[in-house]
């Protein structure tokens, strides 16, 4: 479904991504994971196209390496990112409506289906989103990029910051999410969620991928973890 | 007494409101360029000119709607082929820009119209006397200004705040990346924005072209009482917009109508002021320091308030 394949992203001289690879197929849940600076982020964005792109990038046999950010969530491919991006001054239900890409064709996500799975949005449907809690704000981002009914969705940092039993609900908001067929690309700097869910995995290191397997590749190689991983 | 403060209160609220229609789009572009459009009075000048041109035509009333699509088109046009090219050079060379680009629109009108005001009229069917307040007739063609600037206001209220779009252009001002991540043209939403912002401007041309005086030097006679307006409001708050448009067109217009002096206030209390070499500035009416009102507002806003008076940016 998503192809990378030596991909090179710059910030002014700095040379972040060194030549990135690799794949997620249609229904898989893959993690990315890593130090901070290693280039996790700046993947994403550049596959986003926020940040120029160099190397191949094919989502669903398309190049979409050079193509503006709207053009390729329209094909289908969902960001979430770490900032929490919310539109403060709208309501909660705004903000999920403005997930909706063309409000002619409903996608698999509707806004009663969200605001039933997730009371705490529902009871603060009408009030703005600014107010809400760090938790709260990072549902509603994954929420909303939900309403544009994604193939893939690409989930940057969810859990950062956030207290554990919120972080258990990200998680099994992500685990319907991936449930209901949609592949998911998960950075994450913490393993617990990553291991829980994932089927494959990534480890990155100065801007390269240095690790591939499944969790348990990752729990028999310790070298691995103790290198890139661990504190 | 009582009649000059109804009808100063009444063409307070209309220019007032003419400015807010012009503000409003100003302080949007605002809040999505990050930089002044200088070059906004000048399309509320190209909506005058433009009526008065089609009005002659083919009439006024079709010149209402078919004058600021023009304007609106032709602020479209600068945004995708103009601003949206300098942007790339940063915020000075967008200023720089605007501002070649109102010297370049004065001199285009003054090459096709003249340097002298045309001759732009109210349209016979609203040229009569409203009604009458004691002795003052007020005319019809200002309450018909009144009401399309309420009718626009409103329009654009419900608009911004309950369509599709309006959330878009909302979402957009503060999180572009976020919102072309959904999936929408936030390039094509900013063309739009500044499209509608421009023919709001060129609007209130139309309207006010037959009762001001429809001249070249018209956009520079405005344009900075309308930075007057958005800074005061704070730079980016529509609501603010709204406020300082209100705010302006009533305090010139008062202050205008008021023979007041300081003499003449305080002049009884201690009539030796009123002899001093001082007695030059006690002589001076409120009417004669009307045109500096907006600008020692503006200046006092910036001391004390920086960010305007309903604004949260802190620059």
């Amino acid at each position: 479904m998503l192809e990378v394949e030596n991909l090179h992203a710059y910030y002014g001289k700095s040379h972040i991504l060194q030549g990135v690879d690799l794949k997620i197929e249609a229904g898989e849940v893959v993690s990315l994971l890593g130090r901070n600076g290693v280039g996790r982020s700046t993947t994403v964005k550049a596959i986003m196209g926020e940040v120029p792109p160099q190397g191949t990038i094919r989502f669903k046999g398309t190049d979409i390496a050079g193509m503006q950010s709207f053009q390729i969530a329209r094909l289908g491919l969902g960001y979430v990112p770490e900032n929490r991006d919310i539109f403060p001054s709208l309501t909660v239900r705004q903000n999920l409506m403005l997930g909706i890409k063309d409000p002619r064709k409903p996608g698999r996500w509707r806004m009663d289906d969200m605001l039933q799975m997730f009371p705490n949005l529902a009871a603060r449907a009408d009030t703005a989103a600014g107010v809400m809690s760090g938790g709260e704000k990072q549902m509603l981002t994954m929420c909303r990029t939900l309403m544009g009914d994604p193939e893939l969705i690409m989930i940057d940092e969810p859990t950062e910051g956030l207290a554990p039993l919120i972080v258990h609900q990200v998680g099994d908001l992500i685990a319907e999410i991936a449930r209901r067929g949609v592949a998911i690309l998960l950075v994450e700097q913490k393993l617990s969620i990553a291991m829980r869910i994932s089927h494959r995995l990534y480890v990155m290191g100065h801007g390269r991928i240095v690790f591939e397997g499944t969790p348990s590749d990752l729990t028999n190689n310790a070298s691995i973890r103790k290198e890139w991983l661990e504190v | 007494m009582l009649e000059l403060i109804i009808t100063s209160t009444l063409n307070g609220i209309l220019f007032g409101m003419l400015l807010f229609l012009m503000a409003s789009g100003l302080t949007v572009i605002f809040s999505m360029l990050g930089v002044l459009n200088f070059a906004h009075a000048s399309f509320y000048m190209l909506g005058a000119f433009f009526g008065f041109q089609i009005s002659r035509w083919v009439g006024f009333w079709p010149a209402l709607f078919i004058a600021p699509l023009l304007a609106g088109a032709l602020g479209a046009a600068v945004e995708r082929f103009g601003l949206r090219r300098v942007h790339r050079n940063g915020h000075v060379a967008e200023l720089l820009f605007t501002f070649g680009l109102a010297f370049a629109i004065e001199e285009v009108v003054q090459m096709i119209w003249g340097k002298s005001p045309v001759d732009f009229r109210i349209p016979p069917s609203l040229d009569f006397p409203a009604f009458s307040i004691f002795s003052t007739n007020y005319p019809a063609y200002k309450m018909f200004m009144l009401l399309v600037s309420i009718a626009i206001f409103v329009g654009l209220l419900v608009v911004l705040k309950k369509s599709r779009v309006g959330l878009i252009v909302q979402a957009a001002l503060t999180h572009p990346h976020m919102v072309a991540h959904l999936g929408h043209n936030v390039e094509r939403v900013f063309m739009l924005v500044f499209g509608v912002g421009t023919a709001l401007a060129a609007v209130a041309g139309v309207i006010a072209g037959p009762a001001l005086v429809t001249q070249s030097n018209m956009a520079a006679l405005l344009g900075p009482i309308l930075f007057v307006v958005v800074v005061v409001g704070g730079l980016g708050s529509l609501p603010g917009a709204f406020v300082a448009s209100l705010l302006i067109g009533l305090v010139q217009t008062f202050a205008v109508s008021m023979n007041g002096s300081l003499a003449g206030a305080f002049g009884p209390l201690s009539p030796d002021y009123a002899q001093s070499w001082l007695s030059d500035i006690w002589g001076v009416t409120v009417a004669q320091i009307a045109p500096i009102m907006p600008y020692v507002l503006l200046v006092l806003i910036l001391i004390f308030r920086p960010m305007g008076l309903l604004g949260t940016r802190e620059t």
